[in-house]
């Protein structure tokens, strides 16, 4: 399966060109781009892990696209993100968020049901990956 | 009548028994500035032939203030002078001859607090029946910082319904499911099921599905939820479905919105014809229970689309900012149904801008701030399609649900295709906007590149190529002379 998180999954994945061209996009809008990366991409796992601090003070995308290089030499079978963060009033949250990297084999996810009075059920969502423990999921 | 009507009459004089002119009893009032604090309205009055537009502007002022149609000495038990409405300005319509607008100023101690119902009793209760006039329209409200800050606003907002679908820097996507009318429950599931699994965000139950004999709410509740969460599930993403729980009393709303939670719905929906104060009632319930709150305009149009007549749809778009709803379907300028682009832009700004400036051709008479109140989703919905996505980016901005819903729903080679369809397109014009292309002009081209690596996108714009709906809209600003065409 393709998780299609983030605003472009729908598209081929995004060339290293794709991505300088929306980082820069992000960045002459004032917004401070970052990476993130996980091997739970289960759609309520908000909090992937940060590949260091949002970049407030960058103007140029090339920064970003080192740091892109870099991650992918450690989590390059993980799923990282770009996120691009806008401290204005009455935003101050995510502006951009898409997938930059995938893991080689996505697995997906698992409904779980549980049968509950009449017939209501109980849905659970599982990630497939995380049956194996944390570090050596995709491997 | 007596004496010259121009002049207020003032003390013994005032209060004697008999009928004056409305101006002479103080509620026309040219030099009045507003307080800050003051609710202003403006109205569009047509006075019957003969009648002065002072004179008018001032009976409007009235009898939606503290007038009735003859003096009454208890009027003197009061504070008279603060409690009358106040009209202080009449400005000829431009190209509209008969036409007036007429600003009028309430004092905030005439409402309650939080209560668009009381707000309304008094703005468009009796007045618009009223015989000087043949016609009258509540073109457009300031509301003061102060009154603003006695409602709780959307029970989400934008920033937070985007946070917790996880869905940044795009529009989001939608489709009502079709027929509006007649699927059973497992039927109408599946209908859900193969659009969010296709891509879609969102579906959607239309305005007048609540529980028929054809297909009982709970039935309807249960089957969308099997297909949220196996699209959820499909995709790795959050779904969601509008489940209507719009119904003939409270309790059964209620009723519905507490299943809705009890089955795992981040959304529920409303009609607007259920009333201010149910709509007030719901998002109270929202906010406590951490759902977002669909509202579907349905009715409107019967008292907004007249241009000299009614309520602008302006003003509905800012009592239901106040009310507290998070989605509103604010139109689609290009769709089947009413809208201009201009003033379309101005429901949106109302929507969205945390402090809108007075934008006269977009019909926004006055400067609103908000106060920090939530943002509010605007929807656009109804004979929209792929094709048209340059288009809608480009009138419509970021911060929208596009629904597609014949235009997914009809695609040729089923609903999960014309879901692909769409989100392809919809991805394929932002990259395209955020790399700077000139997106507008370059439309065709980008769906047409994109349409290369997907299939259903190039079925999706050749069944719908020539679809455009190209009326002219009666509902237009007057200070920019326009003729809608859809483009």
């Amino acid at each position: 399966m393709r998780i299609t998180q983030g605003a472009f999954s729908f598209l081929p994945d995004l060339t290293d060109e794709q991505i300088t061209k929306q980082v820069q996009y992000c960045i002459d809008n004032g917004w401070a781009v970052s990476l993130e990366f996980t091997d739970d991409p289960h759609p309520r796992n908000t909090y992937w892990e940060m590949w260091g601090h949002p970049m407030f003070d960058n103007p140029d995308a090339a920064a970003l696209m080192y740091e892109l290089a870099e991650c992918r030499k450690v989590y390059g079978d993980q799923y990282i993100r770009v996120v691009a963060f806008d401290a204005t009033h009455g935003w101050e949250s995510v502006r951009l968020s898409f997938i930059v990297n995938r893991p080689k084999e996505e697995p997906g996810f698992r409904l779980a049901r549980q049968e509950m009075d009449g017939r209501n059920q109980r849905y659970t969502t599982i990630s497939y990956a995380v049956d194996k423990p944390a570090g050596s999921r995709y491997a | 009548m007596d004496g010259d009507d121009s002049k207020i009459v003032q003390g013994a004089e005032r209060y004697k028994a008999g009928v004056l002119k409305y101006k002479q009893m103080g509620y026309w009032i040219p030099d009045y500035e507003p307080r800050d604090t003051d609710v202003i309205a403006v109205f569009r009055i047509t006075p019957q032939d003969g009648v002065d537009p002072e004179e008018a502007a001032a009976a409007v002022a009235g009898e939606s203030s503290t007038a009735t149609w003859t003096v009454v000495w208890t009027d003197r038990l009061t504070a008279t002078e603060k409690y009358r409405a106040k009209a202080y300005r009449v400005d000829q319509v431009p190209n509209a001859p008969d036409q007036y607008f007429a600003y009028i100023a309430y004092d905030l101690d005439l409402f309650e607090g939080g209560s668009i119902a009381n707000l309304t009793a008094s703005i468009i209760g009796n007045v618009f029946g009223f015989k000087p006039l043949k016609a009258l329209r509540l073109e457009d409200m300031r509301l003061p910082v102060a009154y603003v800050k006695t409602f709780m606003g959307p029970a989400t907002g934008i920033v937070v319904e985007r946070e917790r679908l996880d869905k940044f820097g795009r529009p989001l996507l939608g489709a009502t499911v079709k027929p509006k009318l007649g699927l059973s429950g497992r039927n109408y599931g599946r209908v859900v099921y193969e659009a969010l699994k296709g891509g879609l965000d969102f579906t959607k139950d239309d305005e007048n599905i609540n529980s028929q004999p054809f297909m009982h709410w709970r039935e309807r509740f249960l089957y969308c939820m099997e297909a949220v969460n196996k699209a959820q599930a499909a995709t790795g993403e959050i779904k969601g479905t509008y489940l209507n729980v719009t119904a003939g009393t409270m309790e059964d709303m209620y009723e519905r919105a507490e299943f809705a939670k009890e089955l795992g719905s981040n959304i529920v929906m409303i009609d607007l014809v259920i009333g201010y104060t149910a709509i007030q009632s719901m998002a109270n319930w929202a906010r406590k229970n951490d759902m977002i709150l669909h509202l579907h305009r349905a009715g409107h149009s019967t008292y907004t689309r007249q241009k000299t007549h009614g309520v602008s749809f302006r003003v509905i778009a800012k009592w239901m900012r106040l009310a507290g709803v998070d989605h509103i379907h604010a139109g689609t300028v290009v769709g089947k149904l009413e809208g201009d682009p201009a003033t379309t832009k101005g429901y949106y700004d109302i929507c969205r801008e945390e402090f809108n400036p007075m934008r006269l051709e977009h019909g926004l008479f006055f400067d609103q701030d908000w106060a920090s109140l939530n943002k509010l989703m605007p929807v656009a919905s109804g004979g929209i399609h792929a094709g048209q996505m340059h288009q809608l980016i480009h009138l419509l901005g970021e911060d929208v649900v596009l629904q597609f819903g014949g235009g997914t729903i009809g695609h040729p080679q089923g609903i999960a295709a014309g879901a692909t369809a769409n989100r392809v397109a919809l991805e394929a014009m932002i990259l395209a906007r955020n790399e700077g292309r000139d997106y507008l002009n370059e439309g065709p081209d980008i769906l047409a590149e994109a349409a290369k690596g997907c299939s259903p996108l190039r079925a999706a714009l050749d069944v719908w190529k020539d679809v455009t709906f190209d009326y002219t809209s009666t509902d237009t600003p007057d200070f920019v002379p326009t003729a809608t065409a859809s483009m």
